[in-house]
């Protein structure tokens, strides 16, 4: 959200009275903007110390759709509405004796296809309203031109420019460009423009929106003196000063819609100051293909609404014509239609664009009356709490880990490649399933994790000062690559556990996976009777490279006969997974239901190395989905 | 010596004597001498311990140092300390130079001796030469040296501590005591029980037994258990609390979002400054999401692009490739329009419904004090036919008062999806001001209408972090000490538990 700077004081004349800082700050809370700083305390300490400052400010935070508050010329206007000190403007054109034109020629289309013009007449700029005019600018720029990309504004001093005949926007050769740029004192063609301005602070961080273009974006007027060379800069003939009363006003975009705003909200602005206010003079703009329109246009759009709809959203039972009186303080002029449905007919000032829809209407109506007002209420409808069955399952893992000793922890779910992979001595290959970033900001951040582990290990890389044994568990989640998803990934729910002591202790990781299976009522299924179980898990030994050799296993889970229909797909892929991870002579002990949903073991040498271990680790994970 | 034994040796002296004032005066007769060794301290003081955990004596300790001489002390005993030897070279008529000094005695004895010489008066210095100022010397230093080699100490405290300053001699503590009859005496030595024992329950004889004791100042046995995180327990806190309003739990197992569902459509603008890659981490593997419901998807991009269901829409180009885009979530909000979309889609139409998510959501920021790139959101959403914006301030004020506070006031604000758009400020006591907690809203029709949602379904939207109100909770300033590995394990332990 921009923050902009007023000065107090000016700010205070214009609504007509002193504000204490409370004062205001409840005024701006009520309106939807925010006071975000007072200066006037700092600015008596520095006065006091015989240190320059500027006048007392107010820093004011401004909702990010509302362009039309960037300037002191807009909040005091949206204020004085608000508190029913005037009425709000009603932005006219002036009338002109000939329409001054601006023609679009089709040579900017691959650049910059869209222009605007209008002209501001009889302004007489004081050295704040001229800073205004400069920063409203600005911050445009910077907002809603998204850096100039959108749209690009350039003012010109009207009286240096020829008085008739046709202003052109074209595409111009970067060769066939001569043009003296503002305050420069030298002519350059379009390539110099650009060394000129490649290690400019400011300009330097546009020059990428046209420097790839075979034709540069320019406006010429008809005596062809080149004013502007958008989005970067404008001629220095034409250079807007203090003194300028007529003011030539060029917008160029890429965004027609963004271009009529912006237009929009610098006239209704600063026609505050031209010789009648709010009478904005209008240009015509002649497409390439010959068709012609009035910029700004003016015309004020209509929305009907209803009463019915705002008391239904708001709650109240307001009438049509309290509704009138509400909008009314929010700058928006309505009427009572007397229809039966759509009782209301807005009209929406060029100054608003962030409305689209009734409920925009209804937001305005709702502020008002004061969201602080409204009758408080409570929802009527019965419902019926339920957790996520994972979730449920999840916090049953959380409290047994816990309650046999483990220390809940809270790694981070982004880790790097190697984290992820290589420091578990994982087969690159296993990267393939692992979702990757585009544009993380550091290598800590380079993969969703596929596996609790990374994280474990690190909290305890972190925590040598802990006394052995160290016990941490985590119950969360993991992603995988999956393109028969829309999202193309899916999580995976897991439990992962690290016991960290003076010797590998198998049996200690080993206790707790039996406790927490035991627990949701699955059992270990000894070798002798494994065979004909229905239900329960095992262990055998694997060749896991991020264990110990002869100190790692899968851990094999069958779950009852009646849950087998349902896998089918996911059973044929775990089924060769499984038979691959056995040895021979254990194959003849697996059921068809079978399937490993992690791992167990001491956690190999070399792992505790890349993670800066000193002492032993045993660990398990596995896929907690198994159990829904 | 058996420490039983030299108890019961204490308690016989103190009735012989009434009170013992120097423990090195006790003649031990088993070891026939007096206690007055520097081992003998030790044994004494672990069993006086023991009598003065039953109250039996009470006994003070006392501090005194002997001392003993280094090996420079005892090359100075047998030839003249350094100041006496400087002296000695130098003679009355005939001055030395300080290199002649060095040459005669070594530049040790130079060095030192010729300061302490001077001090002395023992020698004059005229044209930078050396001469003898007097016949005949003392030499302090050996004396002095020669009485602690024969009695261990000094009665000169000064001289004491210059000696030892000078590394001459190394002090070594001795600790004797003082004893004195405590409330629990008697002559005879009792056993005291430390603690009850099933042998004293069954055979009886706790009836007979004198027990020690219990010191109630010493902390409990740590018991072995584990711990939870306090994140998660304020996690718990807040699902109780949304289960306790009857919401149940949404869907969010999934970090990966297409910019579809996670921006789109919630009719969050095409060109919003959301979107851009500072803020927003995108996915390279796997590259897009499918679109999987083609009628849907066309009338969110109509919305977006020309508007409808009352709605001009951002009159701006709605791109496919944007939509396809896969991004880690930005929000739980993504999860909340699945849901929503379904109750638009669920067999036997529309039923209100309160549903809620607390779940990791990841922001590609800067890393700070107050910001990981990933943290956790609270949301909760209520649909309900002409639900109003009352019912959402209204609930509000009783969600909030569960965690505890009551004082609540609501700021219009801006958010794309949300119209109204609230922030929801609490009166901080501790603070003494409004501080922001959480936003809230009543979702745009721009976006419930697209998919299918009756007009009159209005639907309540809120959120908040997870870890602000923790950080609270538990005074922690730096978001790192609380999420991710660096967090420290003792702090999980130690963290209390979660009462809103």
């Amino acid at each position: 959200m921009p923050t902009i700077s007023v000065d107090k004081r000016e700010l205070f004349d214009r609504l007509g009275r002193e504000y204490s800082t409370q004062e205001f700050d409840q005024l701006c809370f009520e309106f939807g903007i925010e006071l975000d700083e007072d200066t006037t305390e700092e600015v008596a300490e520095l006065t006091r110390n015989n240190q320059p400052s500027e006048p007392p400010q107010l820093k004011i935070e401004i909702p990010a759709n509302r362009y039309d508050l960037l300037c002191i010329e807009g909040i005091a206007r949206a204020l004085n509405v608000f508190l029913g000190r005037q009425s709000p403007p009603v932005y006219t054109a002036a009338p002109a004796n000939h329409t001054r034109k601006l023609r679009i020629d089709s040579s900017t289309k691959d650049v910059r296809p869209f222009a605007a013009a209008a002209i501001l007449r009889g302004v007489h700029f004081s050295p704040s309203s001229y800073a205004s005019f400069i920063d409203l600018q600005d911050k445009l720029h910077s907002n809603l031109c998204r850096k100039r990309q959108f749209v690009a504004i350039g003012t010109h001093d009207y009286d240096t420019l020829a008085h008739t005949g046709t202003f052109t926007y074209q595409g111009t050769k970067p060769e066939n460009i001569h043009f003296t740029p503002l305050n420069k004192d030298k002519e350059v063609d379009g390539y110099q423009l650009m060394d000129l301005y490649s290690q400019d602070k400011h300009i330097s961080k546009f020059l990428h929106l046209i420097d790839k273009s075979p034709v540069y974006p320019t406006i010429y007027d008809s005596n062809n003196t080149l004013l502007s060379l958008p989005p970067l800069i404008n001629g220095d003939h034409s250079k807007i000063k203090m003194s300028t009363t007529n003011i030539f006003i060029e917008c160029t975009a890429t965004d027609a819609t963004k271009l009529e705003m912006v237009l929009d909200i610098i006239c209704a602005m600063f026609s505050e100051y031209t010789e009648k206010p709010y009478e904005i003079e209008q240009v015509e703009v002649v497409n390439p293909d010959n068709t012609t329109h009035l910029t700004p246009p003016l015309q004020p759009r209509q929305i009907k609404a209803r009463s019915s709809y705002i008391n239904s959203c708001t709650g109240l039972t307001t009438t049509a014509a309290e509704i009138v009186g509400l909008l009314s303080k929010m700058g928006l002029p309505s009427t009572a239609t007397g229809e039966a449905e759509y009782d209301i007919s807005v009209t929406i000032p060029i100054t608003r664009p962030d409305i689209l829809h009734e409920c925009d209407i209804m937001e305005d109506a709702a502020i008002a009356y004061g969201f602080n007002n409204l009758p408080r209420t409570f929802p009527k409808a019965y419902t019926v709490a339920a957790p996520l069955p994972i979730n449920k399952l999840s916090d049953i893992m959380r409290r047994e880990a816990a309650m046999a000793g483990g220390t809940e922890v809270l790694p981070l779910i982004l880790c790097s490649r190697d984290e992820n992979c290589a420091y578990l001595n994982r087969h690159p290959d296993e990267l393939k399933h692992a979702v990757h970033l585009a544009n993380p900001k550091t290598l800590e951040y380079q993969v969703v994790r596929t596996s609790l582990l990374p994280g474990l290990l690190k909290t305890i890389r972190e925590n040598k000062h802990h006394a052995l044994p160290i016990k941490v568990f985590e119950t969360s989640d993991v992603a995988f690559v999956d393109q028969g998803l829309e999202r193309k990934s899916k999580n995976e729910r897991r439990v992962g556990g690290v016991y960290n002591d003076k010797k590998g202790s198998f049996e200690v990781a080993h206790g707790l996976l039996d406790r927490l299976l035991n627990m949701l009522a699955v059992h270990f299924l000894p070798s002798d009777t494994r065979k004909e179980a229905e239900k329960g898990y095992y262990i055998v030994e694997s060749d896991n490279p991020t264990y110990f050799p002869g100190r790692a296993a899968s851990i094999v889970y069958r779950p009852p006969p009646s849950d087998d229909q349902d896998n089918d797909g996911a059973f044929a892929s775990l089924k060769s997974t499984l038979a691959h991870a056995l040895p021979d002579s254990l194959k003849d002990l697996v059921n068809s239901r079978d399937r490993v949903i992690g791992s167990l073991g001491i956690v190999h040498p070399d792992v505790l190395n890349h993670f800066e271990i000193k002492n032993p680790c045993s660990a398990f994970e596995f896929n907690l989905q198994e159990f829904l | 010596m058996e420490t039983e034994q030299l108890q019961k040796f204490i308690l016989a002296e103190l009735n012989n004597l009434g009170s013992i004032q120097d423990s090195r005066k006790l003649f031990y007769t088993p070891i026939s001498r007096h206690l007055d060794q520097p081992n003998d301290s030790l044994v004494l003081q672990s069993s006086l311990q023991g009598l003065q955990s039953k109250e039996m004596i009470d006994y003070k300790n006392h501090e005194t140092y002997t001392y003993t001489l280094s090996d420079e002390a005892l090359d100075l005993i047998k030839n003249g300390s350094h100041e006496a030897r400087v002296w000695a070279c130098l003679s009355t008529d005939e001055g030395l130079d300080p290199k002649e000094i060095i040459t005669k005695v070594g530049s040790t004895s130079a060095k030192v001796g010729q300061g302490r010489a001077f001090k002395q008066n023992w020698i004059k210095k005229v044209d930078n030469k050396f001469f003898k100022n007097v016949l005949d010397i003392e030499d302090v230093t050996v004396n002095n040296l020669v009485y602690i080699q024969a009695h261990n100490t000094l009665n000169d405290e000064k001289e004491l501590s210059d000696l030892k300053k000078r590394k001459l001699i190394k002090p070594k503590k001795l600790l004797h005591f003082s004893i004195a009859k405590g409330p629990q005496y008697s002559p005879e030595l009792i056993t005291f029980e430390t603690d009850l024992t099933s042998d004293m329950l069954i055979d009886g004889s706790w009836k007979n037994k004198s027990f020690k004791k219990y010191n109630f100042d010493a902390a409990g046995a740590l018991p072995q258990g584990g711990a939870l995180h306090p994140l998660l327990k304020v996690r718990e806190e807040f699902r109780n609390i949304f289960f306790e309003m009857g919401f149940e739990e949404m869907p969010t197992n999934q970090f990966v979002e297409s910019c579809f569902w996670n921006f789109d459509s919630l009719f969050v603008p095409q060109q919003h400054v959301a979107r851009e890659l500072q803020d927003t981490f995108y996915i390279k593997e796997p590259k897009v999401a499918d679109v999987s419901d083609k009628e849907y998807y066309n009338k969110v991009k109509t919305t977006h692009e020309s508007g409808g269901f009352g709605s001009i829409g951002y009159r701006a180009p709605f791109s496919e490739d944007e939509t396809k885009r896969l991004v880690l979530r930005t929000h739980t909000t993504a999860t909340s329009a699945q849901c929503l979309y379904r109750l638009a889609k669920q067999e036997g139409g529309f039923k209100p419904c309160k549903l809620f998510s607390i779940d990791r959501v990841f922001r590609n920021e800067a890393v700070d004090a107050t910001h990981l790139a990933e943290f956790h959101q609270v949301e909760g959403v209520i649909a309900d036919k002409n639900i109003t914006l009352g019912d959402l301030i209204g609930f509000m004020e009783v969600f909030f008062k569960k965690m505890g506070m009551s004082q609540l006031r609501f700021k219009p604000a801006y958010n794309p999806y949300t119209e109204p758009s609230l922030e929801i400020f609490a009166h901080h006591d501790g603070l003494g001001k409004w501080v922001e907690i959480g936003n809230s809203g009543m979702f745009r029709p721009e976006m419930l209408a697209p998919m299918g949602l009756p007009d009159d379904v209005h639907v309540l939207g809120f959120g908040l972090s997870l870890e602000r109100p923790t950080m609270i909770k538990y005074a922690i300033n730096n978001i790192r000490d609380l999420v991710g590995h660096k967090v420290d394990i003792e702090q999980v332990e130690k963290s209390e538990a979660v009462r809103f």
